[in-house]
């Protein structure tokens, strides 16, 4: 049950009190880049908390079983962005045999996907904070869980932008950055809920 | 390919021209988070440009052996390895400054402007060239970090550089050195340079026309 209850808290924590976006700054490049709209910015969260789900994993693996052996513990960086890169594509080559429905929706993102620092951050916040095998994996899921939940309600928020009247100078990025810091107020509220 | 370009030219480029921060909108992430202070700007600023200069000098020193296959992998080691070096060399000898800027030192990899540097100007270049490139952005998104972490730690905690300017009887606005001030200074900081990059270019137009 308190196994239970640790995981929720874990959960709300990741997703809304520290926000991977509006607390951490993770993965704000696509976060500005690719939130036009609803859809595409559905799928690259998706394919996003694949990919930091399995990294999580595969990361700690390495770190644990083969770094910390070799005591090469400074090469985890290397490492880390070696194994992300590598996972990407071969998460690309598999959709691609597997499922090309899921493969043509996620199109050009997956790729992009290797240079998202959420991806890098989290697996690095994972051997910085000490996780376990179980929480790191979870942190994984539930910060890229977060990160979706900001990438959509933003898109929401831009699709609404687009029929507003902006002053010529603020369009485009100003005023998506001014929206963020104004969602980043309102995510604010959820500091005291953990 | 690009011999009618100088140095000059290339550094100055990076600086307001094509500064990566207002301009090309690169690198948002540690742009926005750590400006806190004017010190982590200048901080994050300086370990950015010495991996821009290091790794583009590498890699267009190395650009006629690097199949094109397999560029991207190789830039991004190249890359990581001048990252970890100045992660260690921080460690060693700036510690306050390493724990401040925290997990964004190792994020320097997946900076978008390094990365964008190496594949449109050193795999193209020659090594000085591409060097003076990597001075010229990493100088630009220096000055343009250190602008805003200036802006927000006057606002937010009433001074700069660590030295108090407003005096005692300030009251800080909080809200700009926390999360959402990062995005907001961002935001309205870009507006102006917008601002002010399309009335210098109404200008230039409406002096050519005069001449005309």
């Amino acid at each position: 049950m308190s196994a239970n209850m640790n995981v929720f808290l874990f959960f709300v924590s990741c997703v809304l009190t520290n926000n991977f976006i509006f607390s951490r700054f993770l993965g704000c490049c696509p976060f500005l880049g690719v939130s036009n709209k609803v859809e595409t910015s559905f799928s690259m969260g998706m394919a996003v908390t694949f990919v930091m789900t399995i990294a999580s994993l595969c990361c700690y693996m390495i770190y644990n079983w083969l770094l910390i052996p070799l005591g090469l513990k400074f090469m985890n960086t290397i490492a880390f962005i070696l194994v992300i890169a590598a996972l990407v594509q071969f998460v690309e080559m598999f959709l691609k045999k597997n499922s090309p429905t899921l493969y043509s929706a996620l199109g050009i993102y997956l790729p992009l996907i290797t240079t998202n620092c959420a991806v890098l951050g989290v697996t690095t916040l994972n051997v910085n904070n000490g996780y376990n095998m179980l929480y790191a994996v979870l942190n994984g899921a539930f910060s890229a869980l977060g990160f979706t939940l900001a990438i959509v309600l933003m898109a929401g928020v831009r699709e609404r932008l687009e029929s507003s009247k902006i002053p010529e100078c603020m369009k485009g990025f100003p005023i998506t950055l001014v929206s963020a810091g104004l969602m980043a107020v309102a995510f604010m509220g959820f500091s005291g809920l953990v | 390919m690009s011999e009618n370009k100088s140095m000059g030219q290339v550094f100055f480029n990076g600086i307001i021209p094509e500064n990566p921060t207002f301009r090309l909108v690169l690198g948002t992430c540690p742009t926005l988070a750590v400006t806190t202070s004017a010190i982590n700007g200048v901080g994050m600023g300086a370990a950015a440009t010495f991996v821009l200069v290091c790794s583009n000098l590498v890699i267009s020193l190395l650009r006629n052996f690097i199949p094109n296959k397999v560029r991207i992998p190789a830039f991004i080691v190249i890359i990581c390895t001048f990252v970890t070096m100045v992660q260690m060399l921080m460690q060693a000898y700036l510690p306050s400054l390493y724990e401040s800027l925290g997990i964004f030192i190792p994020l320097i990899v997946v900076n978008c402007i390094i990365l964008a540097r190496a594949e449109a100007f050193a795999s193209k270049n020659t090594p000085i060239l591409s060097a003076a490139d990597g001075l010229g952005m990493g100088l630009g998104f220096t000055l343009a970090l250190t602008l805003m972490g200036s802006i927000r730690e006057l606002i937010g905690s009433g001074s700069v550089f660590g030295l108090n300017v407003l005096g005692a009887g300030y009251q800080p606005m909080l809200l700009i050195v926390l999360a959402s001030g990062g995005f907001l200074t961002y935001g309205l900081l870009l507006g102006l340079f917008n601002l002010a990059v399309r009335k210098l270019e109404e200008k230039r137009a409406r002096k050519e026309a005069e001449e005309a």
